[in-house]
């Protein structure tokens, strides 16, 4: 057992962002997990991703054809399975994604493997490690798999810079397996997100609000204060769950990704999902009357206080 | 048909916790305990169903967790479950979703359930994981992150959820599992009798071992060890504002004139 095996990941004929943070991640143990980066492209035409995957260090990209043109768990996580028995690697990446929540804990419970969710990060020490958030993401928990030789991770996105693809074309294989007849699902097709009279996308500056808002009958006093402010309302996904904001407002990984100049979260905790869709705004300034709150983790500026009495004040400042 | 519903009695931490002097984990005096949220849509998604069926549909309720986790199986018996399973768990590395999951399977078989209903995730481990594994063992098809069903006889159309909103609609045959996502229903609230009753309803108590799993096959089944639990390390972190709230609502101020000019 040794070497890394990146599973990447496409959709809709495209390859997906997260698959060059894991390469990133992957090249930053090759040395100790034995020397040797492999990725495999899980499609119904996989030899389109190679150029995209032309990134220095990897040292073949595995292709492995599809019958089903879409993502389909249960052929994904054949697929997975054969790959690991045939290329025996000791830590397989995957991000921490909604396809790779659909198959790849199976794939980890069947077949014995070590397994860990939601890596915020990787090292090195005989055999992976790995940190993750515990409750809530408020303290960090340090994984290790002692005597699994396979190891499956689910990453966390933004902890990897991107690999930079354009280096020299990988070697690549092609890896074909007897997938017909193994899915479980009927795909019947994609739905878009709603479009709306709102693009929050567009907007510079996000009054952003979450939970802390405790509820319904609290919203229109910060609209009141977003358009006072000359910001944009935005809100975290609970209160789009329980009606109160439509769905075009909601940040997140189920949302919108937004990246304003200035982001202002009041009452949001600041979950991996919620992370996701606003972790790159330029300027963020998180409320939250809980100190460890995980959202002061990527603020940066913070204030411990309550959202209704900062909006107060805030007010009088505009 | 028989609906098998996996809830997790989950913990959320006081805002001034301590942890254990070793290091292995938090003081128990400063957790507070809930149905994962996740669960309760889930529940409600296993109710709904038994509803709108005649057949003399049942909801059970399994639960892999100490004592105290029998408030969350309580609570789903005054919101109507049938019954309630909880496997104790002494000496399980509840933290652990390979472990949960091997745990759950062995429950679950003994019920032949039609469709078993996870939550996508627990708010305090964010595993997402511990259903799709659970199918990985019972071999059952599978699909995660649901916010959409409809049962047509023998199997359901589900919207599975993607990044950005996107939805992609799937047809899978029953039995099957799924794991629910919020907002897919409005959960109910227990009334007061409902909640006093729920005492009546039958919760089934049993050890791991009488599942026939000994020690060795859950060290086995294991996919992780803990080394160590601490505070994260905020990196560069927030700069954090001091003074009154004024004080504040005033640097605030500024930051956003600053950064929106120019
Ligand atoms: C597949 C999947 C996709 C998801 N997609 C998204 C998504 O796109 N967007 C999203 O946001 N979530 C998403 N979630 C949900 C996510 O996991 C969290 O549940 C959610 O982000 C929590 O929202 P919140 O921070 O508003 O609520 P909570 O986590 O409940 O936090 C509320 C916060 O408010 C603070 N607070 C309470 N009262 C006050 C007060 N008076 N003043 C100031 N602060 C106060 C509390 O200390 C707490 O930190 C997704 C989950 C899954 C599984
Ligand atoms: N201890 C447990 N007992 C029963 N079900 C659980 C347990 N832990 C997790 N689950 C189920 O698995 C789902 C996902 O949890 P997780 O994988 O920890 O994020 C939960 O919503 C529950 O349905």
């Amino acid at each position: 057992m040794s070497g890394v095996l990146v599973v990447a990941e496409a959709r809709r004929g495209e390859l997906r962002d997260v698959s060059l943070e894991l390469i990133s991640a992957a090249l930053s143990v090759k040395d100790q997990a034995g020397g040797r980066v492999a990725v495999a492209v899980i499609d119904q035409q996989p030899d389109r991703f190679v150029d995209q995957l032309a990134v220095d260090g990897v040292d073949e990209v595995l292709l492995v054809p599809t019958p089903t043109e879409h993502f389909e768990a249960h052929v994904a996580g054949r697929a997975l399975t054969e790959l690991i028995a045939a290329e025996s690697p000791s830590l397989v990446l995957l991000g921490f994604t909604i396809d790779s929540l659909g198959f790849a804990p199976a794939v980890a419970a069947k077949q014995g493997l070590g397994f860990a969710s939601d890596a915020i990060s990787l090292g090195w020490d005989g055999g992976p490690i790995v940190a993750r958030g515990a409750y809530g993401d408020k303290l960090v928990s340090e994984l290790e798999f002692p005597g699994k030789e396979t190891t499956v991770v689910l990453l966390r996105a933004g902890g990897f810079e991107p690999a930079q693809a354009g280096g020299a074309a990988p070697a690549t294989r092609t890896v074909e397996l007897s997938l017909d007849g193994v899915a479980k699902t009927e795909h019947l097709g994609f739905q878009e997100a709603e479009s709306a009279d709102v693009d929050i996308t567009k907007s510079e500056f996000l009054l952003s609000i979450g939970r802390g808002v405790e509820d319904k009958d609290n919203i229109p006093r910060f609209e009141e204060l977003a358009e006072k402010l000359g910001a944009t309302l935005s809100s975290s996904r609970p209160l789009v769950d329980a009606g109160w904001m439509p769905s075009a407002r909601q940040v997140g990984q189920s949302g919108k990704t937004v990246k304003p100049r200035v982001y202002l979260a009041l009452g949001i905790s600041g979950a991996v999902q919620h992370l996701a869709g606003m972790r790159t705004a330029e300027t963020i300034i998180a409320v939250n009357t809980d100190p460890e709150a995980p959202i002061f983790g990527v603020a940066t500026y913070g204030a411990v206080a309550d959202m209704f009495e900062l909006a107060d004040e805030l007010e009088q400042q505009f | 048909m028989k609906i098998v519903v996996p809830v997790k009695q989950v913990a959320a931490l006081d805002d001034e916790f301590e942890l254990l002097d070793d290091g292995s984990g938090v003081d128990p005096d400063f957790l507070e305990f809930d149905l994962n949220e996740w669960d309760a849509f889930s529940l409600e998604v296993a109710l709904q169903l038994r509803e709108a069926s005649d057949d003399g549909s049942e909801v059970v309720a399994v639960t892999v967790g100490d004592e105290e986790s029998e408030e969350a199986l309580l609570s789903c018996l005054a919101k109507g479950a049938d019954r309630a399973v909880r496997v104790s768990d002494d000496d399980l590395a509840t933290d652990d979703p390979l472990t949960v999951a091997r745990v759950l399977a062995a429950a679950v078989e003994r019920e032949s359930a039609d469709l078993v209903l996870c939550g996508v995730q627990s708010s305090d481990a964010v595993n997402g994981a511990t259903g799709v594994a659970l199918a990985g063992y019972l071999d059952l098809p599978h699909v995660a992150v649901v916010k959409a069903l409809e049962h047509e006889n023998g199997s359901v159309v589900v919207d599975r959820e993607l990044e950005g909103g996107l939805v992609e609609r799937l047809r899978i045959g029953l039995p099957a599992l799924l794991t629910i996502q919020t907002g897919i229903n409005q959960p109910r609230y227990a009334n007061l009798r409902a909640i006093k009753q729920a005492r009546e309803k039958p919760l089934d108590v049993v050890e791991a071992g009488e599942l026939g799993l000994d020690q060795d096959a859950l060290a086995a089944a294991a996919g992780s060890r803990r080394r160590g639990l601490s505070p994260p390390d905020r990196g560069e972190g927030a700069e954090m504002m001091s003074g009154g709230v004024d004080e504040m609502a005033a640097r605030i101020a500024e930051i956003v004139r600053e950064r929106m000019s120019g």
